[in-house]
């Protein structure tokens, strides 16, 4: 798959998530075998919509593969601000770099982006469509820690918005799991991620409560509810803390069972999950680095 | 001579576009990007009675014949609509219209978070499916509405 895009992860198929995957647990490993790698690689941040955690995870990928990053900034300071077009700035930039990192707060914009520049362009998010490399990490966490096929996982919060669900959704039907997916019904899976769950045969299962399902789960994905989705703070409260995990929640779960998060979390799991062998959300995000190192070698520059 | 062929003319050489759901033919003409500054002679019947649709749109352009790939996007809008080819007052083809795969620059996404509604240098592309269209940047699905997403003409 070298010298394509990563655009959606509707794009791969089970052998590209699993030579990714496979790469990544190669350098998670052995890092020291892959420090000087990508020596003279230049990788362009291009985040049009704050990100400090993916866009330090992708430096810290680049520069640990031996490479370097140039950084757009923030929009603020820079000619968008000044009206050009999203086409435009990937063709500059392009002729900067080896790869481009894109952030945009519009779906799509990675896709038409990858339209216009040969330079491999990796989607770090595209508004509430598609966050690939998230996907990866998370179906890297699953592996380790559940396995892939014969997985029943519950996925839980704001599927509607939530990008990381649509992404890591999608990726799931390549493999042999049930998806239970709980959420109020405000906040269920949007009619296109269910049309093409269907589609691809998935085994899809909704819910608005996380009890009917919780003892058969492998892995519980718990994602934000936001603020901004309710007009009505009382009712986002309300709706919030039905839809939170703490240790008593847990009790009626598989004892080892992981508790994921993509990250930043409110209070969506409490801190008293951290102390338990459910939690599984930092070593998720941990998981960024060796990750987003294997796509960027797979993808980016000229590997060995 | 039946009722509706009174009320629009015959054309001489062209193309007729027959059994349009009332009320559709200004978007059939917006879909084929006709309005007039062509030069191209367009007679337009609304809401003529018809058996088989209770009311229909009739459209006749004069002096150009349309191809089945130019027709064929209408079928998003009107499904039953039949195309004759007019030659010397002979109509010397007939087409009926088959869904496209993909419709490019013709509907505009209803998704104001899209990018294809942003002010870039690209055409809106959608996926046709079955029952209805799919945005291919954002991916949204419209089923319902399809004639009030066709782009202003
Ligand atoms: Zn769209």
């Amino acid at each position: 798959m070298r010298h394509d895009h990563l655009v959606t992860t509707k794009q791969l198929s089970r052998a590209d998530i699993e030579t990714v995957l496979d790469r990544a647990a190669e350098i998670d490993a052995d890092p020291a075998a892959f420090a000087d790698r990508h020596a003279g690689t230049l990788l362009g941040l291009l985040f049009f919509e704050p990100s400090t955690r993916t866009k330090m995870s992708f430096e810290t990928a680049m520069k640990r593969l031996g490479g370097d990053v140039v950084d757009m900034g923030s929009v603020e300071s820079s000619s968008i601000k000044k009206g050009e077009s999203l086409a435009d700035t990937v063709r500059v930039i392009e002729g900067y770099v080896d790869g481009i990192v894109l952030r945009h707060p519009r779906q799509g914009s990675a896709k038409m982006g990858g339209e216009y520049v040969d330079v491999p362009l990796l989607n770090a998010g595209d508004g509430a469509g598609h966050h690939p490399t998230q996907t990866l990490l998370d179906l890297y966490t699953i592996r380790e820690n559940a396995g892939l096929d014969d997985l029943t996982i519950g996925v839980m919060g704001d599927l509607k918005y939530g990008r990381t669900v649509h992404s890591l959704a999608h990726a799931l039907t390549n493999f042999d799991a049930s998806q239970h997916f709980v959420s109020p019904e405000s906040l269920k899976l949007p009619r296109g991620v269910r049309y093409d769950l269907h589609e691809e045969g998935a085994s899809v299962r909704e819910h608005t409560d996380l009890e009917e399902v919780l003892p058969e789960l492998d892995v519980l994905y718990v994602t934000r509810i936001q603020r901004e989705r309710f007009p009505d703070e009382n009712e986002y409260r309300e709706i919030a803390g039905e839809y939170r995990v703490d240790a008593e929640t847990l009790s009626a779960a598989e004892d080892d069972l992981p508790v994921m998060h993509p990250l930043p979390r409110v209070d969506e799991i409490a801190a008293d999950v951290d102390d338990t062998d459910h939690a599984t959300y930092f070593e998720q995000a941990h998981n960024g680095v060796p990750v987003r190192m294997a796509l960027l070698d797979l993808l980016v520059g000229d590997s060995e | 001579m039946s009722d509706h062929e009174l009320r629009v003319s015959k054309i001489r050489s062209g193309t007729v576009i027959d059994h349009i759901p009332g009320g559709q033919a200004l978007n059939v003409l917006a879909i084929l990007d006709i309005d007039g500054s062509g030069g191209e002679e367009v007679s337009i019947g609304m809401n003529v009675p018809s058996d088989r649709l209770g009311r229909k749109d009739i459209v006749k352009v004069e002096g150009r014949e349309l191809s089945q790939d130019e027709v064929d996007v209408l079928s998003l809008i009107a499904p039953d609509a039949t195309i004759n080819i007019v030659r010397d007052y002979d109509v010397v083809d007939k087409h009926r219209l088959e869904r496209p795969g993909h419709v490019s620059g013709v509907l505009e996404c209803p998704n104001r978070n899209c990018i294809s509604t942003d002010d870039e240098p690209i055409d809106s592309k959608f996926e046709v499916l079955p029952d209805g269209v799919r945005c291919e940047y954002c991916e949204t699905i419209v089923r319902e509405d399809i004639p009030d997403r066709v782009r202003s003409a």
